[in-house]
């Protein structure tokens, strides 16, 4: 061989090693969660349900290999920036998810869409993000805030309350929360009252509720504080006079571990429980509950969720992220088995998908969710018309 | 009218449990000079370990029987490890310590007993609600609270005036040198003291486990009014921690009930609902700031 055709046989020779290193490298994905503080089992669940799906394909997602990293944001803004850069810059991260706050989303997500990095939302869905502040490389696989409480709005009016005390913390999300109910709900509103947050002692203001007499209540009271309420309420005997409804994010099996038998009978919104009827919940569930000892919670349905549309979006484009248009299209097509059966994409690239109510109820030791009623099918929510992508 | 009445209840509920809070705090700033940030910490710890008990045993008194000794102890281990060698220290270094046991104790439950929350039933001779006048009813429960928050502010009150470890606390708080120049065990008079102080905080906290969710850093929020309360009450007094607690606890009650709706009468706006919110957490503090004004040594200080 000559000595021209030795160094082109050599050239080939790496390129095609580092082309095969190259293909062989793992996809890299960035999660940044909540894994601390007294919220940490909502990062947990999300992460827990993401690696379910990885586990599931032996290391792969779509059949091709991943790597997941975690990181722990601390329910902090600044934090979840931090490590959202350093995903980005040092680990050459394209594919970003996990958030569990719209507070740590609002400052995380914008930065990162900027950067040509693809986020997926497995829970925080801030309104602020589904309007006019949608972007092409910004997903929410889980919902959009407002719908949870969309259809316990609707629910309600359906089931003819006709009128409804309100309670929120006094913060953003709280107002968010409490403006997606009155969206849906077509009756009268009794009061409503804006909490401290973080406050434990609601004596007050359950006293003002049985003085202005509603219908039923309708409250948004995440974690600790909805804990209180929920028990403080059985306490002063309203339980089985005014109803109380919200959304699932007060009615997640650890909360209500802690609740307890108070929190019987509440009927809350959710776009998933563990008994919906189709074969990938069947055997998401099953699966959750092997691997972990544990029900799963609607948080892991969104992790897995998220992990199984990615894994479909890289099988059909074979790994290859130098093309992330070509992702882009994929994870939008959400050729994929949702947990929840029916799932698109709307407009906005937030869910387009069905709404349950469901109720609580006892099971085994413990207390779970009981789907009671489909309310919204293919339910499109309410900022998709003000995106302009 | 009712509405009116059974705010008040409530009002006198969180005061007890105030008092409960603020006369061991009170008293280990007044007699011992130290700023002490953990106290919410033996709050805590009651409550993680009545609710431990409660559970395996079905009993809330024996829970309530355990927790007690429990703060009580831990309060004592805690003087005698750490507050002893804070004592001729600055301020600062008191609090940096203090901060710096708040986040051991936190952490500590949080590996002890999960992350999650802690489940603790109402007993069940004191759970549904009672008719105490026509239209007003109330939980059981808490009227069970304010009966014990009293019986313990009558528990001290004989102890201080009757006993003769109160008359060496009393001289404590008003002058700690001339007793020790008197020859009192000032140690042990210390120790003792302090693990009074915690004992009462694990009661107020095992009291609240059935109403709160018990969790890791639940002692901080009391804790911010429990200082409150001793600064307009006077440091140093129990009788000053009584009439703060009382005031602390009306004041924020009635102020979150009553300010919003007063709000929206005068000015009929939806601005008027968020600031009324703001103003209802602020209220507490504005009667602090007014008090001072008035009393720059709050309201029953003892003399030192």
């Amino acid at each position: 061989m000559g000595q021209r055709t030795s160094r082109l046989a050599l050239a080939l020779v790496f390129l095609l090693a580092a082309a095969q290193a190259w293909a062989a490298e793992p996809v890299k994905i960035g999660m940044v969660t909540t894994l601390s503080t007294k919220a940490g089992y909502l990062g947990e669940d999300i992460r827990d349900g993401f690696k379910l799906a990885i586990d599931q394909e032996g290391g792969k997602l779509g059949g091709i290999a991943v790597d997941l990293m975690v990181e722990d944001d601390g329910r902090k803004p600044g934090k979840g920036k931090q490590i959202a850069e350093r995903f980005m810059k040092k680990n050459k991260v394209k594919i970003l998810t996990g958030i569990v706050f719209s507070n740590v989303a609002m400052a995380v997500v914008p930065k990162v869409v900027r950067e040509d990095v693809v986020y997926l939302s497995a829970n925080a869905a801030p309104s602020k993000l589904a309007g006019s502040g949608c972007h092409e490389n910004y997903f929410s696989v889980s919902y959009q805030n407002d719908n949870i409480d969309e259809v316990v709005g609707q629910y309600v009016t359906e089931t003819g309350h006709k009128s409804v005390y309100l309670l929120a913390p006094n913060y953003p999300a709280g107002k968010d929360h409490l403006a997606g109910f009155k969206r849906y709900y077509k009756g009268r509103i009794a009061g409503e009252v804006y909490t401290k947050l973080g406050q434990s002692d609601y004596a007050a203001e359950i006293a003002a509720l049985r003085a202005a007499r509603p219908s039923a209540v309708f409250f948004f009271l995440p974690g600790g504080m909805g804990i209180n309420f929920l028990k403080q309420y059985a306490q002063a005997g309203l339980s089985k006079q005014i109803p109380v409804y919200g959304p699932a994010f007060s009615f997640d099996e650890r909360i209500l571990k802690a609740v307890g038998a108070a929190a019987l009978g509440v009927r809350n919104g959710s776009q998933w429980t563990h008994d919906l009827d189709n074969p990938a919940n069947a055997q998401f569930v099953a699966a959750y509950k092997k691997a972990y000892d544990r029900m799963p919670t609607l948080y892991a349905s969104q992790g897995y969720d998220t992990a199984r549309l990615i894994g479909s979006a890289l099988k059909s484009i074979k790994g290859d992220l130098t093309d992330m248009a070509a992702f882009k299209a994929a994870v939008k097509a959400a050729e994929f088995d949702s947990v929840r059966g029916n799932f698109s994409f709307g407009v906005n690239q937030h869910p387009i998908q069905d709404l349950y109510i469901r109720e609580v109820i006892r099971s085994g030791d413990g207390f779970t969710n009981k789907t009671v009623k489909k309310v919204f099918s293919n339910h499109v929510d309410a900022y998709a018309g003000k995106c302009r992508m | 009218m009712i509405l009116i009445l059974e705010q008040l209840l409530n009002g006198l509920q969180l005061g007890v449990t105030l008092f409960l809070m603020s006369a061991g705090l009170t008293l280990v700033f007044g007699i011992m000079q130290v700023i002490n940030l953990a106290h919410g910490s033996f709050y805590m710890i009651g409550a993680y370990v009545g609710a431990t008990v409660a559970a395996q045993t079905g009993s809330f008194v024996l829970g309530l029987l355990a927790a007690l000794p429990a703060a009580g102890l831990a309060g004592m281990a805690v003087e005698v490890l750490i507050f002893r060698r804070l004592y001729d220290r600055d301020h600062l270094d008191q609090v940096l310590a203090t901060f710096g046991l708040i986040m051991f104790f936190n952490e500590m439950t949080r590996i002890i007993w999960g992350r999650q929350p802690l489940f603790m039933d109402v007993p069940v001779f004191l759970s549904g609600s009672v008719e105490l006048l026509p239209g007003l009813i109330y939980p059981v429960f808490r009227l069970a609270v304010i009966a014990v928050g009293l019986a313990v502010a009558l528990f001290l009150w004989l102890m201080f005036a009757k006993t003769r470890v109160g008359m060496q606390i009393r001289a404590g708080a008003a002058n700690r040198t001339m007793v020790a120049a008197l020859g009192v065990n000032i140690r042990l008079l210390y120790t003792w003291v302090f693990g009074l102080g915690a004992l009462l905080a694990g009661l107020a906290g095992v009291m609240a486990g059935p109403i709160l969710a018990v969790e890791s850093g639940m002692g901080e929020s009391i804790l911010i009014l429990t200082f409150v309360v001793i600064v307009i009450g006077g440091i140093g007094s129990v009788r000053g921690a009584l009439a703060g607690a009382l005031l602390v606890g009306l004041v924020d009650t009635l102020g979150r009930a009553f300010l919003p709706g007063i709000f929206r009468l005068i000015f009929n706006s939806a601005q008027a609902d968020a600031a009324a919110a703001s103003l209802a957490s602020m209220s507490i503090y504005i009667l602090m700031a007014a008090i001072l004004v008035w009393k720059p040594r709050g309201l029953f200080p003892a003399h030192t």
